[in-house]
């Protein structure tokens, strides 16, 4: 069971005379994680922000199909692209994470960071927010370096524990699904290794996507993986498939490194 | 050849380096300037100005227990002040030789810089109080909700009603804002209040301005990290932008406080002018540039120097404000 | 719940705009109104003995141009010294002073003037009340150019240097050149500001009836007259006031318009 579907779905962005994606196709798998990978401009970002309508922010983009969403507290089927009131934005947020390429802690302590999701989903009880709080820095494996420390400033942490922190704020409120967008693009290769096993190790509890340009980690830690070009799904297999045995002319030129 | 070149490079340079540091040496000029002309109002009050109410009052000096035409005094609190009127009534009622004369060996005009000081205080302070929500709120339409050709058509038009010199303020504010201000509150058309409603008005577009450019250096991931978690826009604008760009919104505030301290024109047609504490807000005061521009023509002497003093103490606290703005909070990359 | 703070918000935030651009209304339609109940052709072929305001329109412009050409050619210079040959602290300094300065009281400059100009030469002159608007003009000047010339990238300068062009060289013909429309568009605005300016000049160059464009006298000034007429008892002097006040804000908007009109095309 997907814990997203992605059916047909096309995108044009404001003002655009060219469609950025062409009806795809793609089902992001419950407790697994599904890399989108592609050459620059291919539109596995664009993908990846419509999966949270983080696109919604800025007006006048086009979009067209299904992107099914199966809620497990609800075990319901939404059609996200079909969410009008802002109450129905809320609540996909709360429950479609989103990890960003630059660490972007708030202007706030490393305890309010976290549980600024908590907090403005309604969550008032002192001891309830300790211990959310907690067990999100525990999980995304903050907790030891941070623990004297809650209440400094969120900048005050380097870069890659600042992006763990993001990912600790994102999973303090219990999301079903969250969305990678290159996560370690800016990240040293210790911090990228320490997050890359903090993503494997979540995908136990959450469904994963993750947008990435760097085929190596994609082969490490992804289940499934989507190849894109040109706004198109060229290719989606297990990650073993794709990597050992791509079906698609294109996907191999890429994994080998010939692309132009 | 060369040698040409690099004469006329070096002389390049000079002439830039001269023109620069004009500024310095105007600064320096303006401070010394005024502080020179205000020399004999300084000398003759001393810090006392400060704190005295009284201006262009006759004081005649007296010793209580002995009625001596007596020697004056810098420190006011030996002079006693009476007018003209209060003397001649005292003397009515005092025996043939308990009686003041009055002449040119045992009076003198004094000066005291209260009233402008506290009106150019006051008037400014009403002037933040009702511009800051507003201007607030019209930065955070522009920044953050206006979709985009609006807010360049809104941006502009604030900045147009930046553009308005202020003696039209004046005229617009003396004939239909302060009558409609006064319906309201009652009180004189004339006033601490108008006058400083009216500077709110004025100092509002600079307010909004700086403070939207503020916003704007918000990154938007930071934006979206917010949104990402499902917030509402007033909450990302609460908890993230507010928060990052502190700084440079207390600095715009801070600068335009120092801005409105200097207003003249608009302040000269509603403020009343007169140099009497307001008892109310609702009371004609006077602030120090109106002092200045209301009664600098006909001043000469020590009334002239007290004019001087109040330029001085205006400056250096404009001054000093601007400055705090820049240092504290308004540094630039 | 958070929902509706969220749209109070919003329209508390949308009700002050409106706020702020009913003020802005408010002003240019009174304007209108009173200025061209007001308003007639003989204002620009009388001068103000005659109740026209000729001399007046005249007059402002020649200070505000005289400033010009006396504040615009030191504060480019100078901002030239603050962005291209200032190292350290010093240029820092002058340029902080600069900032200071823009917000600095008019009052107060006008009072300086006083003392070093009119009175040491016995009297109010346009020439006083020209180099009181040019000592407010120059800082805004030295602002924008040294804002301007920032914008440039090094590497233009470094492709200058790099040709064997002199380092003046590369400021004058090709840093400025590529700064030259910013520059005047920061000189324009700077205009704007000064031909609204009444306080510098009350003191120094104060007003005349007359066309009497005599440097060393005083000098004809719309903002000057507008305060006196406006303070006069007759409704004559007031109306003509606020026809001066139309036709001053007419001019400076347009001036602020059109400056960014350039701007804008440029980009």
């Amino acid at each position: 069971m997907p814990a997203l579907n992605i059916q047909d779905f096309s995108f044009t962005y404001k003002g655009s005379d060219e469609v950025s994606l062409n009806n795809i196709t793609l089902p992001i798998m419950k407790n697994a994680i599904t890399s989108l990978i592609g050459p620059s401009g291919c539109g596995k970002s664009t993908l990846l922000r419509s999966m949270n309508r983080i696109h919604d922010l800025y007006q006048g983009n086009i979009y067209n199909g299904k992107i099914d969403f199966f809620d497990i507290k609800t075990e319901q089927i939404i059609n996200i692209l079909e969410i009008k009131t802002e109450n129905e934005f809320i609540k996909l947020r709360q429950k479609v994470g989103m990890i960003f390429q630059k660490p972007t802690p708030f202007p706030m302590s490393i305890f309010d960071n976290i549980a600024y999701g908590l907090k403005i989903s309604g969550i008032k009880n002192k001891s309830e927010l300790q211990d959310k709080v907690e067990q999100a820095l525990v999980s995304s494996a903050l907790f030891d370096e941070v623990k004297d420390r809650l209440h400094k400033p969120a900048t005050s942490l380097s870069s890659g524990q600042q992006q763990r922190l993001c990912i600790a704020r994102a999973i303090a409120v219990e999301p079903d699904v969250l969305l990678f967008d290159e996560p370690t693009s800016s990240l040293d290769p210790i911090s990228t290794g320490a997050i890359e096993e903090l993503i494997v190790e979540l995908k136990n509890d959450i469904s994963i996507a993750i947008v990435t340009h760097n085929m190596q980690q994609a082969s490490r830690i992804s289940d499934y993986t989507a190849f894109m070009h040109q706004g198109t799904l060229i290719e989606y297999d297990k990650t073993e498939n794709i990597f050992l045995n791509p079906q698609e002319q294109k996907t191999e030129n890429y994994i080998t490194g010939r692309f132009d | 050849m060369i040698l040409n070149r690099l004469n006329i490079e070096k002389n390049f340079q000079n002439i830039s380096l001269i023109s620069a540091s004009l500024v310095f040496v105007l600064i320096f000029s303006i401070f010394i300037t005024l502080f020179v002309s205000a020399a004999p109002a300084i000398n003759e009050f001393g810090l006392d100005f400060i704190i005295d109410s009284d201006w262009n009052k006759r004081a005649i000096a007296t010793d209580n227990l002995h009625k001596e035409k007596g020697i004056f005094s810098k420190n006011h609190l030996e002079v006693q002040r009476y007018s003209i009127k209060d003397i001649n009534d005292i003397n009515a009622d005092n025996d043939k030789d308990m009686m003041i004369d009055v002449d040119e060996t045992n009076t003198k005009t004094i000066y005291g810089g209260l009233v402008p000081i506290v009106g150019t205080i006051l008037t400014t302070l009403i002037a933040l109080i009702f511009s800051l929500p507003i201007a607030m709120g019209i930065a955070v339409f522009l920044a953050e909700i206006a979709p985009k050709h609006i807010s360049n058509i809104v941006g502009v038009a604030i900045e147009l009603l930046a553009a308005i010199p202020s003696i039209i303020f004046g005229m617009w504010g003396l004939y239909y804002f302060a009558p409609m201000i006064t319906k309201f509150f009652g009180g004189y058309q004339v006033s601490l209040l108008t006058a400083g409603l009216v500077l709110g008005v004025m100092i509002l577009p600079f307010i909004a301005s700086l403070t939207r450019d503020s916003m704007k250096t918000t990154p938007n991931v930071l934006k979206e990290s917010a949104y990402a978690l499902g917030a509402t826009k007033f909450e990302v604008i609460k908890d993230i932008i507010f928060p990052y760009s502190r700084v440079g919104i207390i600095g715009s505030i801070i600068l335009a406080l120092g801005r409105a301290l200097g207003e003249t024109m608009a302040v000269a047609f509603l403020i009343g002018s007169v140099f009497v504490l307001p008892s109310a807000l609702t009371k004609p005061t006077i602030s120090i540039p109106v002092a200045m521009a209301n009664n600098f023509g006909g001043a000469s002497g020590l009334g002239e120097s007290s004019l001087f003093y109040l330029t001085l103490i205006l400056f250096a606290i404009s001054f000093s404000i601007i400055s705090f703005a820049k240092f504290f909070f308004l540094k630039r990359a | 719940m958070r929902l509706l703070i969220n749209k109070i918000f919003l329209l508390l935030s949308i009700t002050s705009s409106i706020i702020g651009l009913s003020f802005l209304a408010w002003i240019l339609i009174t304007l209108f109104i009173k200025g061209f109940s007001s308003f007639h052709l003989s204002l620009f072929m009388n001068d103000l003995i005659d109740g026209g305001l000729r001399n007046l329109l005249i007059g402002q412009i020649i200070l505000a141009s005289l400033a010009s050409l006396i504040g615009i050619p030191i504060g480019i210079t100078a901002g030239i010294y603050i962005q291209e040959y200032g190292r350290g602290k010093y240029s820092h300094l002058i340029r902080d002073l600069s900032d200071i300065m823009m917000s600095a009281p008019s009052i107060v400059i006008g009072a300086f003037v006083y003392a070093i100009v009119v009175v040491p030469s016995g009297g109010t002159s346009g020439f006083a009340g020209a180099i009181a608007l040019a000592i407010m003009l120059t800082p805004v000047v030295i602002i924008t150019t040294d804002n301007m010339l920032s914008l440039i990238p090094k590497e233009l300068r470094e492709a200058g240097i790099a040709i064997g062009a002199s380092k003046y060289k590369v400021i004058l013909h090709i840093v400025m050149r590529s700064a030259k429309v910013g520059i005047m568009t920061g000189i324009l605005l700077a205009f704007a500001r000064i031909v609204g300016e009444t306080a510098p000049l009350l003191f120094t160059s104060e007003t005349s009836n007359y066309l009497s464009l005599n440097l060393s006298d005083s000098f004809p000034s719309l903002t000057v007259s507008i305060y006196e007429l406006a303070n006069e008892p007759e409704a004559s002097s007031r109306d003509l006031a606020w026809a001066a006040s139309l036709i001053l804000t007419l001019l400076v908007l347009f001036i602020n318009l059109s400056s960014r009109y350039i701007l804008r095309n440029k980009k």
